[in-house]
């Protein structure tokens, strides 16, 4: 059984003719074409997302940039009061790679969740399936710029100068979010079939977490663990966040090299299970 | 010229008799559940066009897949068989007020929903007093959508979707919702979408009014054509038929409850 698509014919004339058959699959660029004709769509999803999320919130937006620095707080506590491994200016430290596996956890999970409302809507009408799970990714990655702003100021309170290294985040985002992004995609596609995968991964999530050097540095991970650390791939990609912001140089080569090709990696295999599944959603949702 | 045409369409869904799935479940089973030989066929070898600036009624029993086959017009289900070619902008009313999110005021909504059936901002705003006037919802245009009665989420959706002015209109069971005046109100501009040449789908089981305004009726029974021709004949004997099946379901004897047993019982 292969899969079922559509495909758009160029307008002819003024108008738009849609030809829906069984035997297709949607290309890639097909797809791209699509998802920008549906540009306002996809904009109004991210604003509908970060709007209503603290419609009911006094102070609203604040809750974006309030959230890490919380946690900062409460991390920085917990790491100076039990652990004897000092590091300095670790609110820093600790954020710099925080904010991006943030990021990671909330988008990717934002995903899942997303899918019973979208379902309404793709019962409703058509659009380029892939513009759910790119508008979650979209507004998680609005989330962590604004998030950015708290990290700078702390960083100035704390007198940590801020370098032109910083000038290479844009790059590290965008090596982020293709990796959340193609990691969304799979699971999205494994979710519309499976009620507990989200379930899973909440659970994989704290667990990885943990065995990321976020909240600690990898050296104090002792030697018969440290292979489980060193094979985790977002281990490279939060390296990317924090060599610009915490110690103010552009990521070494190599970590480089790695991030992107596991970033591309995972989009090609989420993309792939995604056109693979997708033309079968609508009979689970 | 054909604004839609149904080439030997075929849908199918699996018929899952399993409980909800669970990844866990699967992984188990190594994925044999995923193995479908029991199909359910919501359409079956459906074929019709309909010319542009015609208005097609739609009749057939619950769930005889008159839905889904707007839903195939629409683009929303990719078919299992056959193809669908559709020529034109297309805004689909299928199930009144789901694009809509409660949280957000009725003009936020208004563009989310426009934003749905394709538009963009520009042209939502150029037809934004359009919209609220036909919705006719007043000061409540503010407020949050969670706040709405049905009747004026219904009114709402069915502003929108008509006021984009699409080439091709899906409607669903619309008639059937609002009151007397919002109902005529519909109808009216059913009638002048037709006159200015949109084409139109309509599904109802409102009989009368499909008589009134489409010239010709398909007829659907089991997810298959059973009858395409003028309204007139098609809506005369689905309903012969009909109310054959009525009377035919009327001479089954229910079972009586024996109230004296049941006392007994108790007793």
């Amino acid at each position: 059984m292969s899969g079922t698509s559509e495909i758009a014919e160029p307008p002819s004339g003024s108008e738009t003719v849609r030809r829906f058959r069984a035997d297709q699959t949607a290309g890639l660029g097909e797809e791209l074409r699509d998802l920008v004709r549906h540009g306002h769509l996809l904009q109004s999803l991210v604003v509908r997302d970060l709007t209503v999320r603290y419609k009911r919130s006094i102070i609203g937006f604040l809750w974006t940039m309030l959230h890490p620095l919380l946690l900062t707080l409460i991390f920085v506590l917990i790491f100076s009061a039990f652990f004897r491994f000092a590091i300095e200016h670790y609110a820093v430290y600790f954020l710099s790679a925080f904010l991006g596996w943030n990021f990671f956890a909330q988008s990717t999970s934002a995903a899942m969740s997303s899918i019973a409302w979208n379902g309404m809507l793709m019962k409703q009408v058509r659009a380029p399936r892939s513009i759910f799970p790119l508008s979650t990714t979209i507004s998680g990655l609005v989330n962590l710029l604004l998030s950015m702003i708290p990290l700078l100021i702390i960083m100035r309170i704390q007198g940590i100068p801020i370098r032109p290294s910083i000038l290479f985040l844009p790059v590290s985002f965008t090596l982020l979010a293709i990796f959340a992004l193609g990691v969304s995609l799979a699971l999205y596609s494994l979710a519309v079939f499976f009620v507990d995968v989200r379930e899973m991964y909440i659970v994989l999530l704290s667990a990885l977490m943990y065995l990321t050097p976020i909240i600690y540095p990898i050296e104090i991970v002792p030697e018969k663990f440290l292979w489980i650390v060193k094979m985790n791939p977002l281990r490279y990609l939060l390296e990317t966040l924090r060599a610009p912001i915490y110690y103010g140089i552009i990521p070494p080569v190599r970590t480089l090299g790695i991030s992107a090709g596991v970033a591309v990696f995972a989009l090609v295999v989420g993309w792939l299970a995604f056109r693979r599944l997708s033309p079968r959603f609508y009979a689970h949702l | 010229m054909n604004a839609i045409e149904f080439h030997g369409i075929g849908v199918r869904h699996p018929l899952v008799h399993r409980r909800v799935p669970t990844l866990k479940e699967w992984l188990i089973n190594r994925g044999a559940t995923e193995t479908v030989d029991n199909w359910f066929w919501a359409l079956k070898d459906v074929s019709f066009s309909v010319e542009k600036g015609d208005t097609l009624g739609i009749v057939g029993g619950n769930g005889a897949g008159k839905s889904t086959l707007l839903r195939v017009a629409a683009g929303i289900i990719t078919p299992s068989h056959g193809e669908a070619i559709v020529r034109g902008t297309l805004a689909p009313l299928i199930e009144l007020g789901t694009g809509f999110d409660g949280e957000l005021t009725g003009l936020e909504n208004i563009y989310f929903n426009g934003a749905l059936l394709g538009r963009t901002k520009a042209e939502i705003t150029a037809r934004m007093p359009y919209i609220v006037e036909f919705a006719d919802i007043g000061a409540f245009i503010d407020a949050p959508l969670r706040t709405y009665s049905t009747g004026m989420v219904s009114r709402l959706a069915f502003s929108i979707a008509t006021t984009i002015e699409p080439d091709i209109l899906l409607l669903d069971e619309i008639l059937s919702v609002g009151d007397a005046t919002f109902k005529s109100k519909c109808a009216d501009r059913i009638r002048s979408f037709r006159d200015q040449g949109t084409t139109i789908l309509l599904v109802s089981h409102d009989l009368k009014a499909l008589e009134d305004m489409c010239a010709k009726t398909l007829w659907i029974e089991r997810g298959s054509v059973r009858e395409y021709g003028p309204s007139a004949e098609v809506i005369e004997r689905y309903l012969e038929e009909s109310e054959a099946a009525a009377e035919a379901s009327a001479d089954v004897e229910l079972p009586d409850f024996d109230t004296s047993d049941q006392e007994s019982v108790e007793g």
